[in-house]
């Protein structure tokens, strides 16, 4: 299914009227005519069974035509891409490995997509300094890996990390099992290198701890391929823990599980990992993995302790205590490695099991307090008599940060537009119980609309006066993350906001 | 949990930012004042943010603490301390009037910064009033949050010059249940060597401090693990009392070496603070120097030229910043061109007619 692009948010050079096959073809030939100079022939894509690849992220339903696909190799290449680029206003997307969730990598149709698979080397690894500097387009798990012979890893694991990249981590600000005690990607960069898209070399943080004036790396990580063009990462290497255990869990009502996750929390226990999986979901990934898991509970609790073995041992104690004391109806601890990662291995494969009962499924990331967990999940069973549909649940529970998945068939395009409207509801709510639309996909293209919802129309005007600091041209990924104007008047919803305001008591419309 | 105030206060302000822009005229954004000395010189008429105090939203349960930007600082610490829980990076106080808000303006953080992180890495959204008289509001009361740019998070060091924090929303963390405190002798080289190659190590290190042949580690985390590495390092053990006293006056600049330094910046020296990678080898500098944060933060007092220390710093790959003392060299080290260029774009997003303590950061910040 194509969403069209009307909201092209770059001025058209004045010769092109609209993308018809001529006006497109046209203009293909004079950005090639720019661009073969600069790459080596196999680096440039413009066939369309060549492109085919290259048309969608990891959310497939949006796809669109790129002009051209540029892989360059080196940072020389790249920088005289984006300066090239930048003389023609030609739009630009970045492109790690395509794993994305929300469509931020999806192609412009008059732009060049800008692949960085190429950049995949490990240039320095420091175990003294626990630092690495690799390009962007290393893999996630290639970090860990490297540095696995020093007894260190980069701790944020996204599911996706056998294939997501590092670039495309920073993208996003990814997060993953772990971060509720290691931190997101922004917690675990040190500095990132790139360029603007005038094509000018930049840095933004730094190995020392902090940098000069304004502090832009929060504002970069996290910034979908808006803001500058990422070639190299810093990242930060920890220790990797001697030992790991995990308890599994079970509850016989939704709520008690919930205030379980609350209750650990405030015992003062930060856990590794604290995850839940609901009742349907756990039968689907049972079916799956046939790990063992305890078909009756309402939902399951996975909860993780990493450390020495006097801390794992002090801790695991402590989190037994607490969620007994919370009503648990079953308590099993990971007697070894094997086990634990027995116990996870349903958890981790809650997107494969949900495939293999539903034709298609939607899965939505949003994050709300987590003392809202059960009222969420009691919100969405609602919704699935609403929209007639079946939805199961994970959640990294420790962050409040759920992944809902609506079970669909895309087949039927009245599904489809209910289970639109079903995750449009579960963002919405998110947002409503003091939350956010997304946790850690990414806003891309998937949730302009929800931005309209969490942000005032001069909270989005200011966003976009961040983007033209960077990128006066607006060349950099356009049409994505904050919507326009007229994109929210086309979706109609009211802005849910909870904060301080002037003269609370005045009716807003 | 203190009622929040009735919204006057911000009403005021708002309307102070609507005349200051209607009578160009700049304003200098101030809680307690307890940072005037840092940065450049001040300018502006007073926009005083203590009215807009309060503790909107606290949930231990959450680890978020929602503060009105107005709020004292210790009001706030102590509201944590009451249910076990703190602000894990430990900022310093000049006195006992900062506000929270400018606590988050000015960047600063103590002895646990390299343990757990700078300020920055615990803000999880604010509501702020730009320039344009903007009520706005980015982020939110969760970590898991990456919808649009993080805008919160930039306020973070930013002094002011972007506008007024009205309410912040932080990530706190429990009070580790065991601190321990360890001396070593050591020059400053072994000192470093020893730091690094511990910080390889899985151990509970929260704060290190080295002056003078002497290497301080502070140690904080499960029972265990402290006691596990106390037995494993070696070292001697500072009675908890004395211990206590010593991190407070490092992380509040109180000690013995900053009272130091005060005299000699008084008598014509310079209080340097470097950030530089915590690898850099010891740098000869003349001067008393302080090492914190792993190697990561070098206070120097010094009457060296500032283009030798400016030279060091970044020669290490860091920064140097004219703490207290003469700054007629720049406060802050100068930025690469293109860096600079974004900065004032953004501060011209931000605050187009430049109103908020101009030329606080750089001369056109």
């Amino acid at each position: 299914m194509n969403a069209p692009l009307t909201d092209l948010d770059i001025p058209l050079p004045p010769d092109v009227p609209a993308p018809s096959p001529e006006a497109r073809a046209a203009r293909q030939a004079v950005v090639l005519e720019a661009l073969k100079p600069l790459l080596p022939a196999h680096a440039l894509l413009a066939r369309r069974e060549d492109t085919v690849p290259y048309e969608c992220d990891g959310l497939t339903a949006y796809r669109e035509t790129p002009l051209i696909v540029a892989l360059p190799e080196t940072e020389a290449q790249v920088a005289a891409v984006l300066r090239a680029c930048h003389a023609l206003k030609v739009p630009v997307v970045a492109r790690g490995a395509g794993t994305g969730l929300s469509g931020g990598a999806m192609p412009h149709a008059l732009g060049v997509t800008l692949s960085l698979a190429k950049f995949n080397r490990i240039l320095d690894l420091d175990p003294d300094s626990c630092t690495a500097r690799v390009q962007c387009g290393v893999r996630n798990l290639a970090i860990s890996e490297a540095a696995a012979p020093y007894q260190l890893y980069y701790a944020p694991d996204p599911s996706s990390q056998i294939a997501c990249t590092i670039g495309g981590n920073v993208a996003e600000n990814s997060g993953g099992v772990h971060c509720l005690k290691y931190g997101l990607t922004l917690h675990n960069v040190l500095r990132v290198r790139g360029f603007t898209a005038e094509g000018e070399p930049v840095e933004f943080g730094s190995e020392a701890l902090d940098t000069p004036g304004l502090d832009l790396l929060p504002l970069v990580v996290g910034s979908e391929g808006m803001l500058a063009v990422i070639t190299e990462v810093t990242v930060r290497l920890a220790p990797k823990p001697q030992l790991a255990r995990c308890i599994m869990a079970s509850f016989d009502d939704v709520r008690k599980a919930g205030d379980a996750v609350a209750a650990v929390i405030a015992a003062g226990i930060i856990p590794a990992g604290l995850e839940m999986m609901d009742k349907p979901m756990t039968a689907a990934v049972e079916d799956f993995v046939h790990a063992g898991y305890d078909l009756d509970a309402a939902a399951i609790l996975l909860c993780e302790s990493d450390g020495t073995p006097d801390e794992v041992a002090e801790e695991i104690e402590r989190m037994l205590a607490v969620l007994q004391g919370c009503g648990a109806t079953r308590l099993e601890v990971s007697a070894n490695e094997a086990q634990r990662l027995k116990f996870w291995s349903g958890r981790k494969n809650a997107f494969p099991a949900s495939g293999r009962i539903s034709p298609d499924y939607m899965c939505m990331d949003s994050t709300i307090p987590r003392a809202r967990l059960a009222d969420i999940l009691l919100a969405i069973g609602e919704m699935e008599i609403k929209y007639g549909l079946r939805c199961c649940n994970v959640f990294h529970a420790g962050d409040g940060n759920l992944h809902p998945l609506i079970l669909f068939d895309a087949n039927d395009p009245d599904q489809l537009h209910r289970a639109e409207l079903f995750g449009a509801d579960i963002l919405e709510t998110s947002v409503a119980m003091g939350g956010t639309v997304t946790g850690e996909h990414g806003v891309g293209i998937e949730k302009l609309a929800s931005m309209c919802v969490q942000f005032s129309p001069s909270e989005l005007q200011q966003m976009r006066a961040v983007k033209a600091a960077f990128d006066p041209a607006g060349l950099l990924n356009p049409g994505k993350v904050i919507p326009t104007l007229h994109r929210c008047a086309e979706y109609g919803k009211m802005h849910v906001r909870k904060g301080l305001l002037p003269f609370p008591n005045l009716e807003r419309f | 949990m203190s009622k929040p105030p009735l919204d006057l206060p911000l009403e005021a302000l708002i309307d102070k930012v609507q005349t200051a822009r209607a009578m160009k005229v700049p304003l200098l954004i101030r809680g307690g004042g307890t940072k005037d000395f840092y940065g450049e010189a001040l300018k502006g008429e007073p926009l005083p943010t203590t009215a807009l105090a309060g503790i909107s939203d606290y949930t231990p349960s959450e680890l978020v603490v929602t503060v009105r930007g107005g709020t004292p600082l210790a009001e706030l610490e102590a509201t944590l301390a009451g249910r076990g829980q703190c602000l894990p990076f430990e900022p310093p106080r000049y006195g006992n009037t900062g506000t929270v808000g400018g606590m988050v303006a000015a960047g600063l953080a103590g002895p646990a910064r390299s343990a757990v992180g700078g300020i920055r890495d615990y803000v999880l959204g604010a509501t702020i009033l730009n320039g344009r008289a903007e009520v706005l509001s980015f982020g939110g009361r969760v970590m898991k949050n990456v919808a649009g740019y993080d805008v919160a998070r930039l306020y973070a060091g930013s002094m002011g010059v972007l506008g007024v924090i009205l309410e912040v929303s932080l990530k706190v963390l429990p009070v580790p249940p065991r601190v321990k405190t360890l001396r070593f002798e050591m020059d400053q080289a072994e000192a470093l060597k020893r730091l690094r190659a511990w910080g390889r190590q899985p151990l509970p290190i929260s704060a290190s401090a080295w002056w003078n042949g002497m290497l301080v580690l502070r140690l904080a985390g499960a029972q265990a693990a402290v006691q596990t590495a106390v037995a494993a390092l070696g070292g001697e053990v500072i009675e908890p009392a004395l211990a206590d006293g010593f991190w407070r006056g490092l992380r509040d600049q109180q000690d013995e070496f900053f009272g130091a330094a005060a005299k000699a910046v008084a008598a014509g020296a310079t209080l340097w603070r470097l950030s530089v990678p915590q690898k850099t080898p010891p740098l000869q500098l003349s001067g008393e120097q302080l090492i914190e944060w792993g190697g990561a933060q070098r206070w120097v007092v010094t009457s060296a030229p500032a283009s030798v220390l400016r030279e060091a710093a970044a020669q290490a790959g860091g920064h140097a910043t004219i703490f207290r003392g003469d700054k007629r060299a720049g406060a802050m080290a100068p930025l690469p061109p293109a860096q600079q260029r974004i900065q004032r774009e953004l501060k011209d997003s931000f605050d187009p007619d430049r109103l908020f303590n101009p030329g606080r950061l750089y001369p056109d910040l």
